[in-house]
């Protein structure tokens, strides 16, 4: 299945060409963005669903507000706070909403592969995976790798479009935190490595498992040792009941030996990049100074999120057609 | 009752196979032999085809009382003869559990009904809850001879002890569904390296292993008999085999979806492979082949579990588990052996399963007796197995009232022709009649 004109459901499968090009449509995306009039055409007359089984009003505003700019009908539905309860056979719900006459869905659900399952279910209809479970989070992996190809690239003061994969090869990725239950850690993990990254995650032996390293990553369990190596570092929301004691002892613990602190960002260089999905939990896995630091891309890449997301929809639900 | 006689198949015996027809009346094996005068009798044609005795199953989730949705005991059975069985044990996590005498008597009742002949094994606590012993005595007088709290296993060991102490004088056998619960806490398949990348909770093998030396150990100490259900990991059975070699009563069971799934079929979260204990890694797959191949199993059963469409159509984690096993076991079994090992094929599918649930005595909870030889005098339940027959599965023609089978579109070798049950003809041709 390839990204055009079919779904985005997990960055696993998807190819260099396939990250590159939702990359360097988002590129030109970005440029609508500072138009007066900051929308496109290109999905007149077509309807996009945003289904969120689970709430996540950040995630949610920034797909619409990317359909909206691409001139798609948007029908928003919270399913999370309607009568839609577990147990409700997720086909029952989708056929409820594939009536209404859909060209694409954006699907966020508590369960891993929900995303492939309703893809399954309502095969012509274009799925976006908005994060299933503790699977995969694509729009969050590609916004991560365009930010990152954005910044690298001012600084060489050339476009992003130019570089292609090229500076991502080689380049130091450091994930910190929580990635055993992370659909980030694995979305970006995956588009990373297909970029050419070296890739290094680091974490509690409950949340960094040593299976890790099958996937191509090294796995370590003590940051300091592996701050100073990294050009990026992607910190990741841990969840508050992780600390009640059954993965890590406490958050306060987990915060001394794996929290970004003023003292730490101390030894990192300048030209490091600092990155977190949101929400942050400041002070348990990043300081409260260190999210404001210079190195902190973390506004780009919410900035990023919408002409990201724009790219993904306009190439599923258009296949990119007359481009 | 009408006469017949099964013309021109390979009687298979405990040991060895022959060339033969067997002539039936009155619902018992009359005579075996080549070129047996028929005297009228209806001639049915078993050429190229193997005679056995009809296959038992030791694990059938048949779904009544408070599941018929899924399955009742009359679809069940009907899929059991159309697999080849003329047995089928009803497992207990019915609502409510066969844990008492009334329940237990309802579904035998229904199960006379049936097309074939359904034993209980009853729960060994009441309410399949693990705290308190359900009437062991009384459902052991009625005849029940296999208990067992599947769906979930005895978690606390105290308790399970007090079981086997309990069970071991009434001669009963306590069958196990092994899996530490607590280690298997929001787990939804194996765990490892296909978990991990799935973003799914995991099930690890060790839960399964923990839990059998566990139990093995209490057995050392209680003494009793003590029947372990589906084992899925290799190690699961070097432990089973070891125990009894220094003379611990065990037995064991492995599931068909065990030999020929591993755990890489849950990768697109399609929840019909969703089962526990889970579908394992290659390692383990292979490892539970080589020992069948090896003589070593001592009995495959099918863990048979229907659920509706509806229930399967949900996330992954939120499905229930289970999936259909009685009308392909056989083909499957055959195909791991590879093909030409009719005595073992009946081996493992029906002489000792029948004596793992003391179905090969006559007249146990008023049954006929199973498992048997094919010779004069025996109860004719038997099984016309065609070894070369090549047919694909399609999930839209099971006589399972549910359609959650893991194998649509696989192509087997090896297919029931004929079953049997008391003499009557209860599948022909494939056919149901
Ligand atoms: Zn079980």
């Amino acid at each position: 299945m390839s990204l055009r004109g079919g779904h985005l459901l997990s960055l696993d499968t998807v190819s260099v060409e396939e990250i590159l090009d939702v990359l360097d449509t988002a590129e030109s995306f970005v440029e609508v963005h500072q138009r007066t009039i900051r929308k496109v055409p290109a999905l007149t007359g077509r309807v996009v669903a945003s289904l969120f089984f689970e709430e996540s009003t950040r995630t949610r505003l920034s797909f619409e507000t990317a359909a909206k700019r691409l001139s798609a009908d948007v029908i928003s539905l919270a399913v999370a706070s309607s009568s839609v309860k577990k147990g409700e056979s997720l086909r029952d719900t989708i056929a409820t909403v594939e009536a209404l006459g859909l060209d694409a869905v954006v699907l966020r659900h508590r369960s891993s592969g929900a995303a492939e399952q309703v893809a399954r279910f309502v095969p012509h209809v274009h799925v976006v995976n908005a994060g299933d479970g503790q699977h995969q989070h694509p729009t969050q992996g590609l916004l991560d790798a365009f930010t990152v190809r954005q910044v690298l690239a001012e600084r060489r003061g050339v476009t992003g479009r130019e570089t292609g994969a090229e500076l991502f090869r080689g380049l130091r990725v450091l994930i910190v935190g929580d990635v055993r239950h992370s659909r980030v850690a694995r979305s970006d993990i995956a588009v990373y490595r297909r970029l050419g990254a070296e890739i290094r995650v680091v974490g509690p032996g409950t949340l960094a498992p040593d299976a890790l390293a099958k996937w191509g990553v090294t796995v370590s369990h003590d940051l300091d040792e592996v701050l100073e190596w990294a050009d990026v570092i992607g910190l990741l929301r841990i969840q508050s009941e992780r600390g009640s004691g059954s993965f890590v002892p406490s958050l306060e613990e987990f915060s001394r030996h794996f929290g970004l602190s003023t003292e730490r960002l101390a030894r990192v260089s300048p030209d490091t990049l600092i990155m977190h999905p949101g929400p942050m939990n400041r002070g348990v896995e990043i300081d409260h100074a260190v999210a404001d630091a210079p190195q902190s891309v973390v506004t780009r890449q919410v900035a990023n999120g919408v002409p990201v997301r724009m790219a993904v929809l306009y190439l599923t639900v258009a296949g990119g057609e007359g481009r | 009752m009408s006469r017949r006689v099964l013309r021109g198949g390979i009687v298979v015996g405990p040991s060895t196979s022959q060339r033969g027809d067997v002539l039936i009346d009155e619902g018992r094996i009359m005579a075996v032999g080549e070129n047996l005068d028929s005297g009228g009798a209806e001639e049915v044609d078993c050429t190229g085809a193997w005679i056995g005795p009809a296959f038992v199953d030791l694990h059938t989730h048949l779904r009544e009382p408070g599941g018929d949705a899924a399955e009742t005991i009359t679809s069940g059975a009907r899929a059991g003869v159309v697999g080849g069985y003329s047995a089928l044990v009803a497992m207990p996590n019915t609502d409510p559990a066969l844990d008492s005498v009334p329940v237990v008597r309802d579904v035998l009742e229904r199960g006379r009904a049936s097309v074939l002949d359904v034993a209980v094994c009853a729960a060994i606590t009441v309410g399949r809850r693990g705290e308190r012993l359900a009437p062991l005595g009384d459902l052991a007088a009625l005849g029940v001879h296999l208990f067992s709290d599947d769906g979930t296993g005895v978690a606390n060991p105290q308790v399970m002890r007090r079981a086997l102490e309990y069970a071991r004088p009434l001669g009963v056998r306590l069958a196990q569904h092994c899996e530490d619960a607590d280690l298997c806490e929001g787990g939804v398949m194996n765990e490892g390296e296909w978990s991990l990348r799935l973003g799914l909770g995991g099930r690890p093998v060790a839960a399964e292993e923990i839990m059998v030396a566990r139990d093995l150990d209490l057995l050392r100490w209680t003494g009793g008999r003590l029947h372990l259900l589906h084992l899925s990991s290799a190690r699961s059975v070097s432990l089973a085999l070891a125990a009894r070699a220094e003379g611990l009563d065990v037995t064991f069971e492995v599931t068909p979806h065990h030999l020929v799934l591993d755990e890489s079929a849950c990768a697109d979260y399609d929840p019909v492979t969703k089962v526990h204990p889970p579908l394992r890694g290659r390692h383990d797959v292979d490892a539970l082949g080589e020992l069948l191949r090896d003589g070593r199993i001592d009995a495959v059963a099918t863990d048979h579990a229907p659920h509706t469409p509806e229930s399967k159509d949900r996330p992954f984690d939120e499905a229930p588990a289970g999936l259909l096993g009685l009308e392909h076991a056989a083909a499957l079994t055959h195909e791991v052996l590879g093909g030409d090992r009719p005595v073992d094929l009946f081996r493992l599918l029906s002489r000792t399963p029948a004596r793992i649930a003391r179905l090969h005595e006559r007249g146990l909870l008023g049954l006929s007796a199973h498992g048997g030889d094919v010779v004069a005098g025996e109860d004719a339940n038997l099984v016309v197995f065609d070894p070369s027959e090549t047919w694909i599965v399609d999930r839209a023609r099971l006589q399972s009232r549910a359609n959650n089978t893991p194998y649509h579109g696989r192509t087997l070798t090896g297919r029931v022709r004929h079953t049997l049950v008391r003499g009557e003809l209860r599948v022909r041709e494939g056919d149901l009649q």
